[in-house]
C-alpha cells in the first residue's frame, strides 16, 4: 500500500523542472492577468495612476528646475572678483600705476580702476543716500580696484591665495570678494533641495499610502477568490503575486504620468525662461530630465507600488481564511 | 487515512462543538457523517481540512499529526484534499476550465497536463461540452459537478465533501452520491457529510452519526 502510495504521490505532482517551467510561466501570466484586470476598470485604475503621478511630479519637477537653477548659477563661481579699496591718500596717478602692476600679475585677468570721483557718483546714483553725501565735506569713498582672477583659479584656495596677495600691497586698505551673495544663493539652494527632499520623502509616503489602500479595496473585491484559493491549496505566495503586479502596474504608470507632467511643464516654461535669461545677456536653456533621472524616476515609483501593495497584501491576507 | 484520538473543538466563544471524537477511516473507505445541523458535521470536516484545529487530542490525515503541520505547510497538505462545498464555492468570472484548473495551477503543473487532466475530470462528471461556459450559466446540479471536478482534478488521496447534496433533487443526488462511489473504488477515501438519511440508507456503507458534538453512532453497512 505504500509504494502503491508513493507512487500515485509522484504521479501526483509535477516534476521540478515542470515546477520550475511553470513558476515563471505562471509569473508572465500574472503579469499580464493584472494587467488586463486593471484594463477592466480603465477610469478607476487612471485615477489611482494620476494621483500617484502627480504626487511624484511634485518633488520630481522642483528636482528638475533646482538642478537648472545650481547650473545656472554654477557659471556665477568664475564671475568673482575681488574689490581692493586702495588707501584714501593714494592719489589717482599711484592707483593706475598699481593697477598696471597688478594687471602683470600671472593669476590676474584684468583690473579695472574706479576712481574715488566715479566711485561717489556711482553711489549717489544707484544708492539713495545721494543728498546725505552731499551734506559731507570731502569724499569718503576710496578708490578701487576690481581684480577679475583667472578662469584656472577659480578654485577656492587659488582666490584666496590672491586676495591675501593683494591684501599684503602696502597701498591697500582692504581687500574683499565679492562672491558672499554667490555663496548666499548656493546656501538657499541647499536648503532648497533638502526642502525638495523632504517633500520627496512624504510624497512617496502618500503613494505608498495610495497604493496600499487601492489594493486593500482589491483584495476585500476578490475576497471570496481569495478564499477559494486557500481553500484549495493556494499558498500565500501564489495568492499574493496578482495583488503585487497590479502594484507593479501602478507604479509604473504613476511613474509615467509623473514624467510625462514634468516634461509638459518643463516644456511649456523653457520659452519663457528662454526670454528672461535673455533680459540677462544670458545664454540658457533649460535642461528637462535626464535620461537617468527618467530611469530612476519610473524605478522609484515602481518599487513604491511594490512596497505598498507588499504591505497591503500582508496586512490583509491573513485576515481572510476559510470559515 | 483519517484517525481521530479524542479530537475535541472548543469554540473561543465556550461552544464545544466536538467533543472526544475517535474513529479511523482507513485508505480507500467511503463512509457519509450524519447528524441534526450544528451536530459538529462541519467542525470535523474542518479540522481535517485544516480550517480549524483541535483543542484537544489528534487528528491525523495522510500520516501527518496535523498539530504539526504549520501554517506555512497548510496550503501544501491541502492539496492532497478534495474539499466538495454545499455552495460550490466557484469563481464566477471564470469559465468551468478555468475553475477546475485551478488547483493545477496553483500546484504548477505543465499547460499541457493541465488540459488533459481538465478534460478527464469534466469527462468524469459529464461536463466535458461547458469547459467554456461561465459557471452562473449552468444548472445547480451542473455547478455542483464543476465543484466536483475541481476537488478530484489533482487527484488527491482523500475526498471531503459537505453537504454536497443540499440543494439538489433526489435523483441528482443519487448521481452525485454515484460519483463518490466511484471515486472510492479507485481506491480514494472519501467522507461525505450530510443530512439526508434517506439517501444514504439506501447505500452500503458506514456511517457515522454525530450528535451534540459526540460521535454516537459508528455503524458498518448491513452486508447487502
Amino acid at each position: 500500500m505504500n509504494s502503491n502510495k508513493r507512487k500515485r504521490d509522484t504521479l501526483n505532482r509535477p516534476g521540478f523542472i515542470t515546477l520550475l517551467h511553470s513558476y515563471f510561466l505562471r509569473h508572465v501570466q500574472v503579469f499580464f492577468y493584472s494587467l488586463g484586470q486593471l484594463s477592466r476598470v480603465p477610469i478607476s485604475t487612471l485615477m489611482t495612476c494620476m494621483v500617484i503621478g502627480i504626487a511624484l511630479a511634485l518633488p520630481m519637477g522642483l528636482h528638475t528646475l533646482l538642478k537648472n537653477a545650481q547650473q545656472l548659477s554654477g557659471g556665477w563661481e568664475s564671475t568673482a572678483q575681488i574689490s581692493v579699496f586702495l588707501k584714501k591718500k593714494i592719489s589717482a596717478s599711484q592707483a593706475q600705476k598699481i593697477q598696471s602692476d597688478i594687471q602683470r600679475w600671472p593669476d590676474v585677468i584684468s583690473v579695472h580702476y574706479i576712481s574715488r570721483e566715479r566711485a561717489l557718483k556711482e553711489f549717489q546714483a544707484l544708492s539713495g543716500f545721494g543728498d546725505a553725501l552731499k551734506a559731507l565735506n570731502t569724499n569718503p569713498l576710496p578708490s578701487v580696484l576690481i581684480v577679475k582672477p583667472k578662469l584656472s583659479q577659480t578654485n577656492e584656495q587659488a582666490t584666496q591665495k590672491l586676495l591675501s596677495k593683494l591684501r599684503n600691497l602696502k597701498q591697500t586698505d582692504k581687500a574683499q570678494l565679492d562672491m558672499q551673495w554667490v555663496r548666499r544663493l548656493y546656501a538657499i539652494m541647499n536648503i532648497v533641495e533638502r526642502g525638495v527632499l523632504i517633500l520627496g520623502i512624504l510624497l512617496a509616503l502618500a503613494v505608498l499610502l495610495v497604493v496600499g489602500n487601492t489594493i486593500r479595496l482589491a483584495i476585500q473585491n476578490r475576497r471570496k477568490e481569495i478564499v477559494v484559493m486557500k481553500l484549495i491549496g493556494g499558498t500565500d505566495a501564489f495568492i499574493r503575486r496578482p495583488f503585487l503586479y497590479t502594484g507593479f502596474w501602478y507604479g509604473l504608470f504613476g511613474g509615467v504620468i509623473a514624467w510625462m507632467l514634468v516634461s509638459f511643464t518643463m516644456l511649456s516654461i523653457s520659452a519663457p525662461i528662454e526670454k528672461l535669461t535673455m533680459l540677462y545677456q544670458n545664454q540658457f536653456e533649460l535642461t528637462g530630465m535626464s535620461f537617468l533621472t527618467t530611469m530612476s524616476l519610473l524605478g522609484i515609483s515602481i518599487i513604491l507600488g511594490l512596497i505598498g501593495s507588499w504591505f497591503a497584501v500582508g496586512r490583509h491576507l491573513r485576515e481572510i481564511e476559510p470559515q | 487515512m483519517i484517525r481521530f484520538v479524542n479530537a475535541s473543538k472548543r469554540y473561543s466563544s465556550g461552544f464545544d462543538a466536538l467533543q472526544n471524537v475517535s474513529f479511523h477511516m482507513a485508505p480507500g473507505e467511503m463512509a457519509f457523517l450524519t447528524g441534526h445541523s450544528g451536530a459538529g458535521k462541519s467542525s470535523l470536516l474542518k479540522l481535517i481540512a485544516l480550517l480549524e484545529r483541535s483543542s484537544r487530542g489528534q487528528v491525523i490525515v495522510n500520516n501527518q499529526n496535523l498539530a504539526k503541520v504549520s501554517r506555512r505547510r497548510i496550503p501544501y497538505f491541502r492539496r492532497n484534499i478534495g474539499i466538495i462545498f454545499q455552495d460550490h464555492q466557484l469563481l464566477f468570472d471564470r469559465t468551468v476550465y478555468d475553475n477546475v484548473a485551478l488547483p493545477l495551477i496553483i500546484a504548477g503543473f505543465s499547460h499541457k497536463d493541465i488540459g488533459k487532466r481538465v478534460r478527464a475530470a469534466l469527462d468524469k462528471v459529464g461536463l466535458l461540452g461547458k469547459e467554456k461556459k461561465y459557471p452562473i450559466t449552468l444548472s445547480g446540479g451542473e455547478q455542483q459537478r464543476v465543484g466536483i471536478a475541481r476537488a478530484v482534478v489533482n487527484k488527491p488521496p482523500l475526498i471531503l465533501a459537505d453537504e454536497p447534496t443540499g440543494n439538489l433533487d433526489p435523483e441528482l443526488s443519487a448521481e452525485i452520491m454515484n460519483l463518490f462511489q466511484d471515486f472510492s473504488d479507485v481506491g480514494v477515501t472519501v467522507l461525505v457529510a450530510t443530512h439526508d438519511i434517506a439517501l444514504i440508507s439506501q447505500l452500503p456503507y458506514r456511517t457515522l452519526t454525530l450528535k451534540d458534538g459526540k460521535l454516537i453512532t459508528d455503524s458498518q453497512p448491513t452486508s447487502s
